[in-house]
């Protein structure tokens, strides 16, 4: 299994290479440098700023002692943030954004396999419709309409709980986590529904209940591996829509994690930071998407021993 | 010669209809697009008030006769904004879509057919580009690029497409081993009569379902990038962009934030809701009585 | 005192459409000991009379809406779900017919085989795991498993499809029920394979006195090991009565129908050419496909067909026979060049056909047709009857606009469908139906030579023989050559000349239908045909009481 997992790291680093690669030079290729939206900079700073962030080596020598330096988990200084380091700000604003992601995970999770689950063990009638139109509406309402709105209710109507800032004040990582995280639990009721509907209905479940097994002890132990499968395939992505979608939240709710550095840095132009946080949380996807390959892989009893074997 | 006395069939898409049209919340959804569609059309000639007429005195106000929606902080009729808004967002959702249709049919039709070393190539391609983050790339694009509307479609549709591919590809392939596509090729049929008149017509089922379910989520993204400022740009505004001025007003002038939320949301219901009912209805398990 | 008697069953279901008796007053009675066989076709509500018992119907469209089902006394259509899951663990068990699907993929058979010891809802029967398991693997041994310590923790689908009914024998009868249910558990197992399966379940009938309700659609299967026999037709029996009675000596039109459907013995067409010349020759042909799983240099190639030469002349009608796996499927493709073929060749009236390009290959193309297995899958559901059976005409320019609409007339008389049918999609007709719309297509283009693969095998027994018939008078009109594949010996025996015997790609035996049967001369052959079963319950009690 070891083996494999290696395999599958080394299958990520051209990847990788690619991404740091394109980034770069898509960077580099926007019209006017990462000074020139400044008012009023006098021409010598600029080019005085410029030579100090080596802007005037040809693009090749830049890209490639760019990468050096990536290679060595150097990200570089940023160049807006003077006298900070890339890999500082990545630092600080990543626990908060780490806790947030997975907070939100949490409630997608939970709040949505417990609603699929059980809206597929009676569907058609209340304890499905519910449920169900419940996670059509989350997924129609986007993260910034129902940040706003959960915003608007319970922190200025009701004044129940804080609408801003990550940790200073009880209760400020509920709301922000509900919000991100109703959109995926919308999605992930809908996809255990379908996937605990589709196993319901095969024969081995109908073997399971001619042996006289109790009902929950069908929907554990039998039902559940099968109807989670599409559940566990969407943990990648879902992981990639949780990062970025932390971009709107940490806006929204002014948390000083990772997204909201993210998005000053794209308008701020701050190549490094930019060019940093792409490369990072794309690192994060890519290995949080072999983790959860792995796992379907683990899962499934087949294939497991198909790794086994080929070992 | 006698005319022959012939019982007319019934078609798969005409069984696909009669169920579709006994699922309520589909119409309904149904109804709402066309709705949507024909006032997006229309909005120039029936727009209440000009989209740039300010009327500064006025201010923000809260609805009501001449306003039905209110209005913004600098006078301007939230219903014509939402109409206009509504032409930008609808605009941006088919033409993306489009776009993805396009691309992800033609390489997944041609990676499910060849099958072999071409498939395999294809789709790597397709798994490496799934693993990347394409919204951070989405805004790298929108931020080095300039917030050229042109290239919103483009870049959102280069998203979209890899789902596309995949779910034509399985469906080709499936079809590929089919016997009524064996007894195509024992016939001599060539490869592309069969392709176009074998494999497509039942391919199009799960292509509809799946178009229908990517609108929303490319309105989505628009809508996203728009609020965060990296999509459509002023003038011309999209809901998503109505949406983060709502939201800086919020408490003040919580109408400005509800109704273009109201209409993303009822827009997203109503396309989710019918894209359901189309997939339900085209599945040929469930039975049309 | 029978252990089970069922009174009055009435099970409807209740759909859209209307209500549908899928069981409409049904009534027998079951002893211990005593193996009760329950035969019909697809539709008959056999499976259906059997799942009521144990509750294992889906309830919305289902509905019990009369009659009593006493086991022991006690009426299982009433019991509380308590008192079923008691019988469920304790008195009734099932086998079912597919063990691929029938089994957990993602649990090992070992957990599966315990459960019903270690989950028992009566406080005093549950097991540890520990005796649980020990129980399990002597099970095991029993039914056959080799091995059973190490395959205890095995999965599903490290078994093969034999294996796993064993597996799925043992777990019937590990709490040791008093009567046991038989849904067609051997319909998808090879014939050599059902015969042991057979032999299995009265063996362990006998060591265990149990009762045994078995469900089939093939009078044959039933015929060795069946004390009483039901016979049942769109929900209603129409016979019962002891085996020999109702085989030998039977008044019922239904009874009578289904036994006179089963094949027997051979055909005999009076008006057929036949030559001398060879229409079809095969030679040294290989097939192999990439072995994606394949480790080591032996299984880098799955050989499908292993150089098999044979010649089939004009005008005969040769029947290749195999069980799963013997490559028949993929000869035939390769034959019509729908396989792409490794070595060897395949020649049509003198012409080599391998190596051709598909443009060169066009011309041959009508003079030889398949008809396939599934009528489901072998039509375009996109297509009307007319658009499909023109296709062949109007591509290989048989006909034109003006005259296609009288040949298709004479299509569909040839295949008998009415007229009025023309307009109409596959999903709208029958199995049978679509079989014939199928042989249509594969005429239109006056074929020479027609390969058929299995064409009846997917088919009802009654409707079998009718597609049998129209194939034998379409072979006779028309003067086609026919290789027939099949897995079915009493079939190729009806309606073959000679045989093919193949086995994991290649041939074993071959030669005149008749002269196979009489004098077999490879072990292969001779189990294969040793393991048909005949619908003669005296002969097949005796082999069944040999093996």
């Amino acid at each position: 299994m070891y083996r494999f997992a290696l395999g599958r790291l080394a299958q990520a680093i051209p990847v990788l290479l690619i991404v740091i690669t394109v980034t770069f030079f898509l960077i580099h290729s926007a019209p006017g440098g990462p000074f020139s939206a400044d008012k009023a900079v006098p021409p010598e700073v600029i080019q005085a700023l410029e030579e100090q962030y080596n802007l005037n080596q040809p693009i090749w020598q830049q890209y490639l002692s760019y990468l050096g330096d990536v290679i060595q988990g150097d990200f570089g200084p940023s160049f807006k943030y003077s006298g900070r380091n890339v890999n500082e700000l990545i630092a600080a604003g990543l626990p908060i954004t780490a806790e947030l992601a997975f907070y939100a995970m949490l409630v997608a999770l939970s709040v949505g396999i417990f609603a699929g689950v059980g809206a597929a063990m009676r569907p058609n009638t209340a304890q499905d419709y519910i449920p169900m139109t419940g996670a059509m509406i989350g997924i129609c309402m986007p993260s910034f309409l129902l940040g706003p709105l959960l915003v608007l209710v319970f922190g200025i109507y009701l004044d129940w709980l804080p609408v801003s800032g990550w940790g200073d004040i009880p209760g400020d990582k509920i709301l922000p986590s509900i919000t991100l995280g109703t959109g995926y639990a919308a999605y992930i009721a809908r996809l255990s529904r379908g996937g605990m509907l589709e196993v319901l209905s095969q024969d081995y479940i109908r073997t399971a209940r001619a042996k006289g097994l109790r009902e929950p002890i069908i929907i554990i132990k039998h039902a559940l591996r099968g109807g989670l499968i599409p559940v566990v395939a969407f943990l990648g992505p879902a992981f990639a829509g949780l990062l970025s979608g932390s971009f709107v939240v940490e806006t929204i709710f002014q948390i000083p994690g990772l997204g909201r550095f993210y998005v000053q840095a794209a308008f701020n132009r701050d190549y490094t930071l930019i060019l940093g946080m792409t490369i990072f949380l794309s690192t994060l996807i890519i290995l949080f998407n072999l983790l959860s390959d792995m796992l379907a892989i683990w899962l499934n009893p087949k294939l497991r021993q198909e790794i086994k074997g080929a070992n | 010669m006698n005319s022959i006395e012939t019982d007319k069939g019934s078609s798969l898409w005409k069984d696909a209809w009669i169920k579709l049209s006994k699922n309520r919340l589909a119409l309904v959804g149904l109804g709402l697009l066309v709705i949507l569609i024909v006032t997006s059309l229309l909005t120039p000639l029936i727009a209440p008030y000009g989209y740039e007429a300010q009327n500064l005195d006025m201010g923000a106000t809260a609805p009501s006769l001449q306003h039905w929606l209110g209005t913004d902080i600098f006078g301007r009729d939230m219903l014509t904004r939402i109409m206009y808004g509504g032409r930008v967002s609808l605009m941006v959702g088919f033409i993306a879509t489009a776009v993805a249709l396009v691309i992800g049919i033609l390489w997944g039709a041609t990676a499910g057919f060849f099958g072999g070393r071409l498939d395999a190539i294809m789709m790597r391609i397709v798994d490496v580009l799934y693993a990347l983050p394409f919204m951070i790339f989405i805004i790298l694009l929108m931020v080095v690029f300039g917030r050229n509307i042109l290239l919103l479609f483009f870049a959102i549709g280069a998203v979209e497409w890899l789902t596309m591919a995949r779910i034509v590809r399985s469906q080709v392939m499936a079809l590929r081993n089919q016997e009524f596509v064996e007894a195509a090729s024992s016939l001599g049929l060539s490869q592309w009569t069969i392709i176009r008149r074998h494999i497509i017509p039942n391919t199009l089922g799960p292509v509809i379902v799946y178009t229908t379910l990517t609108i929303p989520s490319v309105m989505l993204l628009e809508a996203f990038l728009s609020f965060l400022g990296l999509g459509i740009q002023p003038p011309q505004s999209s809901w998503g962009l109505l949406i983060n001025y709502g939201v800086e007003t919020m408490e003040e002038y919580p109408w400005l934030l509800i109704f273009p939320g109201l209409a993303l949301s009822l827009t997203l219901f109503a396309l989710n809701f019918l894209g359901d009912g189309l997939r339900d209805a085209l599945d040929p398990r469930t039975s049309k009585d | 005192m029978a252990i089970l008697e069922v009174d009055g069953l009435k099970v409807y279901f209740h759909t859209r459409n209307g209500v549908v008796k899928a069981v409409d007053d049904v009534s027998f009675s079951v002893d211990s000991g005593e193996t009760l066989a329950i035969v019909g076709e697809s539709g008959s509500g056999k499976s259906v009379t059997c799942y009521s018992l144990l509750d294992l119907l889906p309830k919305p469209p289902a509905k019990i809406e009369g009659g009593t089902a006493l086991f022991n006394g006690k009426d299982l259509l009433t019991c509380t779900a308590d008192e079923m899951r008691h019988h469920r663990c304790n008195d009734i068990a099932v086998i079912f017919q597919d063990p691929m699907t029938s089994l957990n993929p993602f649990l090992t058979i070992g957990e599966q085989l315990i459960e019903p010891l270690i989950y028992h809802p009566d406080k005093s029967k549950i097991e540890t795991r520990s005796r649980a398991k020990e129980k399990a693997v002597k099970l095991l041994d029993e039914v056959g498993i080799i091995d059973p310590h190490t395959r205890f923790n095995c999965y599903p689908h490290e078994f093969s499809g034999g294996m796993r009914q064993r597996v799925m024998i043992a777990m019937a009868l590990i709490t040791e029920p008093k009567l046991l249910i038989c849904d067609e558990p051997t319909t998808a197992l090879d014939v050599t394979i059902q015969a042991q399966i057979l032999e299995l379940i009265k063996k362990l009938q006998e060591t265990r006195n149990v009762a045994v309700i078995f469900i089939s659609h093939d009078l044959g299967v039933v015929a060795g090991i069946a004390d009483k026999i039901i016979v049942m037709c769109e929900g209603t029996i129409r016979e019962t009565g002891d085996t020999d009675a109702v085989f030998y000596h039977s008044s019922n039109d239904y009874t009578k129908k289904l036994l006179d459907a089963i094949p027997e013995g051979a055909k005999v067409l009076p008006n057929r050419v036949t030559s001398n010349e060879p229409l079809v020759e095969v030679s040294n042909l290989k097939t192999f496909f990439k072995n994606e799983s394949g480790k080591n240099d032996d299984d880098r190639y799955i050989k499908a067909v292993n150089n098999v030469s044979l010649t089939i002349p004009r005008g005969e009608i040769l029947g290749l026979v195999g069980e799963s796996g013997s490559g028949k499927s993929t000869l035939g493709r390769s034959i019509l060049q729908l396989a792409p073929t490794t070595q060897g060749s395949v020649k049509f009236e003198g012409k080599t056909l391998t190596g051709l390009s598909s443009s060169e290959l066009f011309p041959w193309r009508r003079k030889m047709q398949m008809i396939f297995q599934d009528p489901y899958a072998s039509l375009n559901p996109r297509m009307t009857v007319f658009e499909t059976l023109s296709e062949p005409l109007l591509y290989h320019k048989l006909a034109t606009k003006k005259t296609i609409a009288s040949q298709i007339k004479q299509l569909m008389d040839d295949v008998g469908l009415s007229q009025g049918q023309l307009k109409k999609y596959p999903h709208e007709f029958s199995g049978g139906q679509r079989q014939r719309i199928a042989i249509g297509r594969a005429i239109a283009t006056k074929p020479e030579f027609i390969i058929a693969d299995e064409p009846v095998s997917a088919l009802d027994v009654t409707i079998q023989a009718q597609i049998l018939d129209l194939i034998l008078d379409l072979v006779e009109r028309h003067n086609l050559t026919m290789m027939f594949i099949s897995h079915d010996l009493s079939v190729v025996r009806y309606i073959c000349d000679r045989v093919v015997i193949m086995q994991h790609g290649v041939v074993v035996e071959e030669g005149d239908t008749e002269m196979l049967w009489a004098n077999p001369q490879q072990l292969y052959t001779k189990d294969l045909l040793a393991a048909i079963p005949l619908a003669d319950p005296i002969s097949e009690r005796s082999r069944i009481a040999e093996a």
